[in-house]
């Protein structure tokens, strides 16, 4: 009986989910581990989409950059509630389009700590125009270091670049160590 | 000096890397998880190369994308072509981009402010 219960309720999960979807034209959605594999996998999903779609070649290409770099981040940087399990790199992600742009949503779980300097650099991001990117990202490139986790550092500067729009994002505190950080990135469709 | 010559995949580049013969290009898509690994032994070349290179060197990049953690291993290349110029060596760049991409002709300039080495660009259609 129960399972039967549980089992409806998973329907019905499913069907507003395809529902929702739909109308708010979503392309993907994701909750899970990220690694490279992944990050092949839906870049090259999305890639023969917008092929179909018809979608010009700069905002495929545009798209497909931001999607690179995000998924990037979150095998390289994501944390995880659970402090045993530090293996692996969860985040969501999710790329919609509407009649003017394409989003790219992506969230992932990060240490408390860590929260104030990100903030700090997705504000300068934020804060510079077309020209101000091109100078940061050449300094960046020049004096930073690849890290550990192979990062560049160059990232956010890039997709903020590239998209020509601002980046938008959240931090929800979710216990005394971890919050939830969301970014979207916009690419307008010409 | 041996030949380097690997054929790329989804998220590495083509890389021919060829003394005798005068060819140096690196082609494709560039996106590896761990772009340290991938480049080492292409950087470890470079240095070798630096040591007695040919009087004209002509670098061919045609990527069609790359990402982050590879524009800054692009530069590292860059840096060493920089020294054999240096060096009184010619040296020219070939940046390849396709005509729709101007973000890639962007970052084939934003190359050529940072590093003192004439650079050509090259656009080229499907």
């Amino acid at each position: 009986m129960d399972n039967n219960k549980e089992n409806h309720g998973f329907l019905d999960f499913a069907y507003q989910m395809y529902k929702t979807m739909k109308t708010n034209e979503i392309n993907l959605v994701y909750e899970g581990e990220v690694t490279q594999e992944i990050t092949k996998t839906f870049t090259s999903i999305t890639e023969k989409s917008l092929e179909k779609s018809q979608e010009s070649n700069t905002v495929q290409r545009k798209v497909f950059n931001v999607m690179v770099e995000c998924l990037q981040n979150i095998s390289k940087h994501a944390d995880s509630i659970d402090e045993d399990d530090d293996g692996a790199r969860r985040g969501i992600v999710m790329v919609s389009h509407g009649e003017t742009n394409y989003s790219i949503i992506t969230g992932n779980v990060i240490k408390n700590d860590k929260v104030p300097e990100l903030k700090a650099n997705l504000e300068h991001v934020n804060s510079l125009d077309k020209k101000g990117l091109s100078e940061l990202f050449k300094q960046q490139m020049r004096d930073g270091k690849i890290s550990d986790k192979g990062g560049a550092g160059l990232g956010f500067i890039d997709i903020a670049k590239k998209t020509g729009s601002k980046l938008s994002f959240e931090f929800k505190k979710l216990t005394d160590d971890v919050s939830f950080f969301i970014l979207t990135s916009t690419v307008k469709r010409n | 000096m041996e030949v380097i010559n690997i054929t790329g995949t989804d998220d590495t580049p083509n890389v021919i890397l060829d003394k005798e013969n005068g060819k140096f290009e690196i082609s494709g898509r560039s996106l590896p998880e761990d772009v340290n690994m991938f480049y080492e032994p292409i950087l470890e070349w470079i240095d070798g190369y630096a040591e007695a290179p040919a009087d004209k060197t002509e670098f061919h990049f045609k990527l069609e994308y790359f990402n982050t953690a590879s524009s800054k291993v692009i530069l590292d290349i860059l840096l060493k072509f920089e020294e054999i110029v240096e060096n009184d060596n010619a040296v020219v760049i070939k940046w390849h981009y396709h005509e729709e991409e101007e973000d890639m002709l962007e970052a084939g300039e934003e190359y050529a402010d940072i590093v003192e080495i004439p650079f050509d660009y090259v656009s080229y259609t499907d």
